[in-house]
């Protein structure tokens, strides 16, 4: 029942907060995401699952109800975590409180409306990690768009109309293709699955896979449900050329949801491929792989490429994450225990990491009412510690040994090099050329706003950030280089879980 | 077992009570005759709705018309033309449910107005005919129970006498509801002529036995007719143009009423004529069409129409109108998609879907009834920013228009999803098509249902609004709606098991 109560807690505390007075609703919100925070910390500890929810595997947590009987299958409340989806919940849980303390200073309108928002966010992001039955699943993906359309559009930017829209515009279109193509395949599955639960398709998918359904034939019925599927997601993830909602939504939105967005709202993206493409189809990823791994190196290359080019700081971080997460689109795509054990554990990594490049950031904007790499200057003298922590981001984001950020694109590399597709080695190179260029770009643009004499004009006074403003981004600086040092925290579960995704779903 | 046996009577409880609030309610007017006291009126009229709900989800959970064991239908028929069943049960379920929200949000609305006890027994009345039309399986009967709901219903769009708009969409109202009554009733009597019987049941019986060889033309102009009957009733393609107009005209409320229970009085009557009394195989030797080829033809067109019309309104209310009328084009699904051997699957997300559709519709009209009583003007530009005053309504409308959209995770997704895969399932290839068309327009419907959330949340307002008050009925009405449009999902079990059984027992 653990699960349920995280998600409870979440949405009866957005209810709550919503109808809260604007004066308490930051605090409200804060007191009450602690409590996910802590009951997920303490279920990280308590974790006793093994394998792969759905293949080979025991849930921890796990609860299954029947709910209701659509014709011939049945769709049913049945949530569990495995090795995969636990260190993503603790993930969400912890980015969610800090995302809102970091909130205080910049949010000063409506704040009832926009906490009781975020906290119906985070109930649904945990819906979606944990849900293991299709229709549950997507109620929950679907049910995060509305209100991140909400808080871009609402709190964001001066463009924030245009950037809420083509942001909803593009991920809806994205979940509808994907949503058809895999009711498609269930219809296509004929008898061999009775219900929408995803380990019992997983099953039927490795056992033989669909008969075919209006007039396509199985094989052909199953490589359209697979490009179509990856296409749904890689608009989630984003890779190029599916990328470009990513910036305006980002540079828009407000600190927190940039947070959110680039921390959690991506992960699923590429949660997503690891669970259905790479879980369900392993005779497509075979087929499909140089292609796929041609579109993660050209993200990788291609964002880095556009983020050397931006002035606007927030900018720059925007496109790094297009880059990241072509790197774990490669992890995933090598198919070897470190390629998407690195790949979930970068997925992890980078939540942390882009979320304290995204608060830095904000900070920065908060004192000096601009992100321009060309205005700033000297950066360090007024503002040392906001400036200390986005310095440190920016080495996490490079891959500095001891953050996580190494540790992930390590195995990510390592992984792709013992990839078995046509080129692999090739690929991994070309892939591993986007970290000098991710380096130059955080470096170019550290140094011209951090070093240097002061020279920002401004009516405002800059001055130190809140106390309120630095802690999350500590408590995230202290997360990355935990989980730098210690790795295995999290990668031993991962690898548990990823083994019979692998092994063709045995142990 | 029962606990208590009832009279035969006593399972036409749920309209019963309908008429006896309007009849109390008359009484009231009689003995108070420009009575003011809105609390007493509404009350009442929420009162009466509300026991009707409640009778009516009492026999339907207790089983009362439910297929017996031994192979009876289990249909309970206090007279000869009103029948009790799971479909009646659901359907009266459905407009006591729109009755009782109206009845509540019309007490702040009315606030000020004349003719207040009259609106409210009009009001029940109206519910009474509709009520009655989800239990009619007699020709005759069902045109009786269609003129009790439209009648009051003419009355209740005029009822703004002092406004131009309210006067002329009452007059258009009446005008084509009078021409719709008069093919409607030309129809039947052509059936009659055909078949000799206007007992649904023994229109069938004839048909089958193939006692009304040679009528075949006669008996298939009757049916047209009586879809186009229908069509008028349900705001369906081709007779559809009153719809936007009277929508609009009327108050919001009673736009509100009519777009939901009056809507889903329409579908329960085409539900019961098309599965009882012509049956497809039958009727099809004997006119040589399959006259689920008009609905099919009817469904695409209906909510083609109304979706790319409201996607051009500006004017918030009439785009509601004409969403109501895509809407309608959805809910057709269940008829479009009925076979020789079933499609209670399909059926069954057509009644879902206007159950939902009883809530989520209902409630977007009160959010206008809300403005209007606000008086912010009718416009989409007009509504911009009204978040930062009345965030709960705001957050209620946008539950409506994601819902209304079917977006996860409202219950309008759920019954737009069962229809969608009943359409499928079906695999004939206009069904395809069908099921195309509706994923198409709903895609098509979430851009003109966002722009509403966009204005009400994202927009600044135009000018300065003077500060907005917090209707108390209006209010409580819109946050129930609103709350069931997202409870239902917990709760579709149920209602899917209900519907589909009820769909089931009906094709029998």
């Amino acid at each position: 029942m653990m699960i349920e109560v995280l998600i409870a807690v979440a949405l009866v505390g957005a209810l709550v907060t919503f109808v809260a007075p604007n004066r308490i609703a930051g605090k409200l919100a804060f007191a009450i995401s602690l409590v996910p925070a802590v009951l997920s910390l303490w279920m990280f500890t308590a974790f006793d699952g093994s394998g792969n929810a759905l293949l080979e595997g025991t849930l921890a947590f796990e609860s299954h109800y029947e709910w209701l009987q659509l014709g011939e299958y049945s769709i049913s409340w049945f949530v569990g975590l495995d090795g995969i989806s636990i260190p993503l919940v603790v993930l969400t849980t912890i980015l969610v409180s800090l995302a809102i303390m970091s909130s205080w200073t910049p949010i000063d309108d409506r704040e009832s409306q926009f906490y009781g928002l975020v906290l119906f966010i985070e109930a649904n992001l945990i819906g979606v990690f944990a849900a293991l039955d299709f229709f549950l699943w997507f109620i929950f993906w679907e049910a995060v768009l509305i209100p991140m359309y909400l808080l871009i559009g609402i709190w964001g930017g001066p463009r924030r109309k245009y950037a809420a829209i083509k942001f909803f515009v593009y991920t809806n279109v994205a979940s509808l293709v994907m949503f058809g193509a895999f009711i498609a395949l269930v219809f296509g599955l004929g008898d061999s699955v009775t219900s929408f639960a995803l380990p019992e398709i997983a099953t039927a998918m490795l056992e033989g896979g669909p008969d075919g359904f209006l007039g396509l034939e199985g094989t052909t019925l199953t490589s359209v449900v697979f490009v179509a599927m990856f296409l749904g997601f890689a608009v989630k993830v984003p890779v190029v050329p599916f990328h470009t909602w990513l910036p305006d939504a980002h540079v828009e939105a407000p600190t927190p949801a940039s947070v959110l967005l680039a921390g959690v709202l991506l992960k699923m993206g590429t949660y997503a491929l690891l669970r259905f493409n790479f879980t369900m189809f392993p005779g497509q990823v075979e087929t499909y792989a140089v292609p796929i791994a041609a579109i993660a190196v050209i993200s990788v290359i291609y964002g880095a490429m556009l983020a050397l080019a931006q002035t606007d700081l927030k900018r720059i971080v925007a496109y790094s994450s297009v880059s990241s997460m072509g790197y774990v689109i490669l992890g995933l795509i090598a198919y070897t225990q470190f390629g998407v054990g690195g790949a979930t554990f970068q997925m992890v990594s980078h939540g942390f990491i882009s979320g304290l490049m995204f608060m830095a950031v904000g900070v920065i904007y908060n004192a000096t009412h601009t992100r321009l790499v060309t205005d700033m200057s000297g950066m360090a003298d007024r503002m040392p510690v906001a400036v200390g922590i986005l310095i440190a981001g920016a080495f996490g984001y490079m891959g500095l040994p001891l953050m996580s950020g190494f540790y992930g694109e390590f195995t990510i590399f390592f992984g792709a090099f013992q990839a078995d597709f046509a080129y692999a080695p090739l690929f991994t190179s070309l892939a591993m050329f986007g970290i000098v260029i991710v380096a130059g770009y955080l470096l170019f643009a550290l140094q011209r706003t951090v070093f240097g004499p002061y020279e920002l004009e401004t009516d405002y006074e800059v001055s130190r950030a809140p106390l309120h403003d630095v802690v999350p981004m500590f408590v995230l600086l202290g997360i990355i280089i935990l989980l730098g040092v210690a790795p295995d925290l999290i990668f031993e579960m991962i690898t548990d879980a990823v083994d019979p995704i692998l092994n063709g779903g045995e142990l | 077992m029962a606990v208590l046996e009832l009279p035969e009577w006593a399972a036409l409880a749920p309209a019963l009570i309908m008429v006896a609030t309007a009849l109390a309610l008359f009484v009231f007017d009689s003995v108070s005759p420009r009575s003011t006291n809105r609390s007493l009126l509404a009350g009442t009229a929420a009162g009466g709705a509300l026991a009707s709900l409640a009778v009516a989800v009492w026999y339907t959970a207790a089983g009362v018309g439910t297929p017996t064991i031994d192979g009876g239908r289990g249909e309970i028929e206090p007279i000869h033309g009103l029948v009790v069943d799971q479909l009646a049960l659901y359907f009266m379920i459905v407009v006591a449910i729109v009755t009782a929200l109206i009845a509540v949000a019309s007490y702040d609305y009315l606030a000020g107005h004349t003719y207040q006890a009259e609106y409210y027994s009009l009001v029940m009345l109206a519910a009474s005919g509709m009520s009655l039309m989800a239990a009619a399986n007699s020709l005759v009967t069902i045109f009786i129970a269609l003129e009790l709901a439209s009648l009051p219903s003419y009355a209740l769009v005029a009822i703004l006498k002092d406004n131009r708009g309210s006067v002329e969409a009452g007059l258009k109202y009446f005008l084509i509801g009078a021409l719709s009554s008069a093919i409607f009733l030309y129809g039947i009597s052509l059936v009659y002529g055909a078949t000799g019987h206007l007992y649904l049941a023994d229109i069938a019986a004839v048909l089958e036995a193939g006692d009304a060889d040679g009528f075949g033309g006669l008996l298939g102009l009757g049916i047209l007719m009586l879809i186009g009957g229908f069509a008028y009733k349900t705001a369906s393609v081709p007779f559809h143009f009153w719809a936007p107009e009277a929508y609009e005209g009327a108050p919001a409320p009673i736009s509100a009423f009519l777009s939901s229970a009056s809507k889903a009085a329409g579908f329960v009557i085409a539900f019961r004529v098309f599965t009882t009394a012509f049956p497809l195989e039958a009727t099809q030797e004997l006119i040589g069409i399959d006259w689920t080829i008009a609905f099919v033809i009817l469904a695409i067109a209906t909510m083609t129409i109304g979706n790319f019309a409201a996607a051009t309104q500006t004017n918030v209310k009439r785009m509601l109108a004409y969403s109501s009328i895509g809407h309608a084009g959805y809910a057709l699904i269940g008829l479009a998609g009925l076979t020789a051997d079933g499609g209670d699957l399909v059926m069954g997300a057509a009644m879902m879907h206007l159950l939902v559709y009883g809530f989520m519709n209902t409630g977007a009209f009160l959010f206008v009834a809300l403005a209007e009583h606000w008086g912010v003007g009718r416009t989409f530009e007009d509504y911009n920013g009204l978040s930062a005053q009345a965030p709960v309504a705001c957050a209620a409308l946008v539950v409506f228009m994601f819902s209304l959209a079917g977006v996860p995770p409202f219950a309008g997704f759920w019954s737009k999803y069962f229809l969608f895969t009943g359409a499928i399932s079906i695999g004939t290839t206009a069904m395809l098509a069908v099921a195309a068309a509706l994923v198409v327009n709903s895609a098509l419907s979430l851009y003109y249902y966002s722009r509403l959330v966009k204005a009400v949340l994202i927009e600044d307002p135009l000018s300065d609004r003077g500060a907005l008050d917090q209707p108390t009925g209006l209010y409580a009405a819109l946050i129930v709606a609103a709350v069931m449009t997202v409870a239902l999902l917990a709760g579709f079990g149920p209602i899917a098991e209900a519907a589909t059984d009820a769909a089931a027992a009906a094709l029998a």
